[in-house]
């Protein structure tokens, strides 16, 4: 029986590792907006320059995957997000590609409320319900964009949840749910606007939330056959405070006990992601095998869902998801930093950064596994791994032609061979490390290195593979992604360098 | 194997312009100037020329594409111009086509010339350019030095060499171009430095700082080759030919197989060892009495000295340090200032390092001038450590 349920059977996060001090934002707008000085207690999650809503889904994706090659059961991936890259242009195609999914997945972005992210769970759960996908793969997934000076900037955060929806192995079954939708506009973003337009947030507070939240619950309670009393992990997003979502849940009649963290303090909201960051962090940390969850998206109405976890929710145990991510932080006390990474500040780049940077996009087609899923080639004969795969292998002993094999180096383990921090070209922020990359089983790539801590990079240190923005291309609209690698800064002690001469 | 090409083609003239930031001249106009010095010191005719090789990089500064630059400014006599590129090596192909026409006997008289204007960029450094469609949407998007300084942590970890050591003896690489170059008038940087200001100066790409990186300057230089028989017939004294001219290209091993360590240059090493053959050298280190190598950054200088043979593999750090690289050292190395003081402009670089040869050869060095030095290596890369073109070219007097 209850292999027949459909449900959850894995989860992964990914929250990007800067974290920015709020207390540093509050201070350097304080002359100005000396109200936010209250607001500045904690940290909230800040991408990189390099990452986006796809690139963040991208890596909570690996995490949930883990790094078997073969991926070809994802046979569906709902993607949703409010702030995707591309307006046209699939961006779940984006994340397919990358991931090395089959092209027979059925992607679909979900997108236009802050809903998206569990919209795009239901829509998965139906799919599998119906018969018509057997897993399906659901990321939320949201890079803020704020204008600078405004509470939002504070309140935001920017990361990604990932979920499996199957009938395998379940690891919290779904129990049911309820859609309310409601042109509620508590903010809106027009076609050609950048920033969100935000109504007061009393209004959002009471004759929103208040209101539509109980409808909601209510509903999703009744379609469950859950009583209130049962839920033991009330996820609701929301920039409110722990105690006005506790004041919810009573009022619904679920205990205030059950109000999970928001993680307004070490995160920031993460817009059509948090509701699955948050609940993913609740599987995580606080949920027991026999709990039942409730999981609300506020926006344009709200979503319900309801799920029971199961006895295979160890089975996850090993995953970063979101608990792993938020301890793996880095403290960024500059404002100025933050604001440009996010567009927010014309600053002078320097003529290096005139260059073009369109992209062919008949070569990116034509070298599309290569560019976007990081395929090499490994030869059926010699097994010599290379990156590009070519027709004549690059063995020095046996030029084979033909005998090329697709090879992935997404996720193999590898080190760093040469390497140099670059003052001289340009960089969103310098100075720009690359090098040579050798990996453990064969293959080289001369690549970019991002998230580095300077001073820790050498010879001989791991690193890890992340699919990342290479190039923005602002004339025409375009962004490249490529492969890049982030050096393990406490594989340093074990690396085999002249350091060790010293 | 091939016969080769040693004692079957002469140097007749050479050029070359004044290097540096030449903001009074075009690439016309150093072009002329190379030239013209080339023509007097060979003593002959535009229309006795037969055919011309130019060696050009950048396309989207300097001349552009095509032979037609060359052929408008030196008001050729409608001969034959190849235009030539091969990165930074591009001079020594320029040299390399017209030796060849020589010696094939299809020319009589050759000219190579190579230019390139740098200083038309609006910004220090070299130009940054995308490398066909492909490439730049995967390979970082670095400079030279960045490529460069990766010579660097290799080289560290694979001989043990400490951080410090390192940037010690590639300091002294600089102090001792800077003291080279100080002594020639057509050098672009002229100034004496100390390893004190090479140790602090501002962080290029780590480890390299300022003065571990080259100048980058406007110049051009040009060779007139000639049979030695035609060289003779005019009368020429002291003849200097032609050795060796060899030249190894990367097939991808460095950069995608892992037989490669990043701490060497693997075409240099098949380069230099063809070359050696080629002229009949089998002791490198005792036979070669100078050398002008394409130090673009120190650190390429340093490693060059391990994979031309002329120091032990892991000794050139001791080398350096004990000055056999030096003007008064067993090989005096970059006598003329080297790409670090002479200057880089790259489509001339190659022939610069020829003409200096040439002119030590000849006893015609002025304050810089070797005592009595027999035979003379140019070496001269293209590219970087990973994916390069090696240009390896050794010259002397006639019968050495």
């Amino acid at each position: 029986m209850a292999q027949q349920s459909v449900g959850l059977t894995a989860y992964g996060g990914y929250i990007p590792r800067l974290r920015l001090q709020r207390k540093s934002v509050a201070q350097a707008n304080a002359w100005v907006a000396p109200n936010f000085l209250g607001k500045g207690k904690g940290e909230r999650s800040m991408a990189n320059w390099d990452e986006d809503s796809v690139t963040m889904a991208v890596e909570a994706a690996r995490d949930l995957l883990g790094p078997d090659d073969d991926r070809s059961h994802v046979d569906a991936l709902y993607f949703g997000s409010t702030t995707m890259p591309f307006k046209d242009r699939l961006n779940s195609g984006i994340i397919a590609a990358a991931l090395t999914l089959e092209q027979s997945v059925r992607a679909v972005d979900v997108a236009s409320t802050q809903r998206a992210g569990t919209s795009a769970l239901m829509q998965a759960l139906s799919a599998v319900k119906a018969g018509e996908a057997k897993n399906a793969l659901v990321l939320a997934s949201d890079h803020r964009k704020t204008k600078a000076v405004t509470s939002q900037e504070l309140d935001f955060g920017d990361g990604a949840a990932a979920v499996m929806v199957g009938t395998d192995n379940v690891i919290a079954t779904y129990l049911g749910g309820a859609s309310l939708t409601v042109d509620f506009v508590d903010h809106f973003r027009g076609d050609t606007e950048e920033f969100d337009y935000n109504w007061e947030e009393r209004w959002i507070r009471d004759e929103g939330f208040s209101k539509i939240v109980p409808k909601a619950v209510k509903a999703a309670l009744e379609n469950s056959g859950v009583s209130a009393s049962d839920i033991k992990h009330f996820v609701m997003p929301c920039i409110f405070g722990d105690k006005f979502a506790q004041q919810l849940a009573k009022r619904s009649g679920i205990s205030p006990d059950a109000a999970r963290d928001t993680l307004a303090a070490n995160c920031g909201e993460t817009g059509a992601a948090h509701s699955l960051v948050m609940l993913v962090n609740t599987l995580q940390t606080e949920a027991k095998p026999g709990d039942k969850v409730l999981v609300l998206h506020f926006g344009g109405g709200c979503d319900a869902l309801v799920f029971e976890a199961t006895d295979r929710l160890s089975s996850q145990a090993s995953k970063r998801g979101i608990a792993g991510s938020l301890k793996n932080g880095v403290e960024e006390t500059n404002y100025l930093k933050f604001l440009t990474f996010n567009g927010l500040i014309e600053w002078e780049k320097g003529m290096r950064a005139e260059q073009d940077k369109k992209t062919a996009l008949t070569t990116l087609y034509r070298n599309e596994d290569m560019l976007m899923g990081l395929v090499g080639g490994r030869c059926k004969e010699t097994g010599v791994v290379q990156f590009p795969r070519s027709r004549i292998s690059v063995n020095p002993n046996n030029h084979t032609v033909d005998t090329q094999e697709p090879y992935k180096f997404a996720e193999k383990k590898a080190k760093i061979l040469s390497w140099s921090a670059d003052f001289l070209s340009f960089s969103m922020n310098p100075p720009n490390h690359y090098g040579m990359v050798v990996f453990d089983e064969g293959g080289r790539i001369m690549m970019d290195f991002t998230d580095v801590e300077a001073g820790t990079v050498d010879s001989g240190m791991e690193v890890k593979l992340v699919f990342r923005i290479k190039e923005f291309d602002d004339k025409r609209g375009f962004r490249r992604y490529f492969w890049k690698a982030v050096p393990i800064a406490s594989s340093a002690a074990k690396s085999q360098t002249g350091q060790a001469a010293e | 194997m091939a016969a080769g090409i040693k004692d079957k083609v002469a140097i007749l003239g050479m050029g070359c312009s004044k290097f540096g930031e030449r903001w009074d001249a075009g690439p016309e106009e150093l072009m002329v100037e190379a030239y013209l010095e080339a023509m007097q010191d060979a003593g002959i005719e535009p229309t006795q020329l037969d055919a011309a090789w130019f060696s050009t990089h950048i396309d989207e500064i300097g001349t552009g594409k095509g032979g037609t630059p060359l052929s408008l400014a030196l008001r050729l006599p409608n001969i034959a111009v190849t235009r030539v590129e091969n990165f930074c090596a591009s001079g020594s192909e320029a040299l390399r086509g017209a030796v060849y026409a020589v010696a094939s006997g299809a020319a009589d008289i050759a000219l190579a010339v190579g230019v390139e204007k740098l200083k038309d960029t609006g910004y220090g450094g070299l130009p940054v350019g995308n490398m066909g469609t492909l490439n730049p949407q995967w390979s970082p998007s670095g400079s030279a030095p960045g490529n460069f300084a990766q010579l660097a942590s290799a080289y560290r970890a694979k001989h043990g060499v400490s951080k410090e050591d390192l940037k010690r003896a590639i300091a002294h690489v600089s102090v001792k171009s800077h003291a080279n170059g100080a002594k020639n008038p057509k050098a672009h940087l002229r100034n004496e430095v100390t390893e004190d200001q090479v140790l602090n100066a501002p962080m290029i790409a780590e480890p390299l700082g300022l003065f571990d990186c080259c100048g980058v300057s406007d110049g051009a230089a040009a060779a007139i080759v000639t049979t030695p028989e035609i060289a003779r017939a005019m009368g020429k004294k002291n003849i200097v030919t032609v050795k060796a001219m060899q030249l190894s290209v990367s097939n991808g091993l460095e950069s995608q197989h892992n037989s490669w360590d990043g701490s060497y240059f693997h075409t240099a090493r098949i380069a230099a060892k063809k070359a050696y053959k080629e002229a009949g050298i089998d002791n490198p280190r005792e036979q070669v009495s100078m050398m002008e190598v394409h130090d673009c950054f120190s650190v390429t200088e340093l490693v060059t000295m391990e994979d031309l043979f002329i120091s032990p593999e892991g000794g050139a750090v001791k080398d350096v340090m004990d000055g056999f690289y030096d003007a008064d050292g067993k090989v005096p190395c970059q006598i003329d200032g080297g790409l670090k003081c002479f200057g880089h402009p790259i489509g001339a670089s190659g022939l610069r390092m020829a003409y200096e040869m040439y002119l030590q050869l000849q006893g015609r060095a002025g304050e810089r001038q070797l005592p009595n030095p027999k035979i003379g290596l140019t070496h001269n890369l293209g590219g970087a450590p990973s994916q390069n073109v090696c240009s390896v070219t050794i010259i002397g007097a006639h019968g050495a």
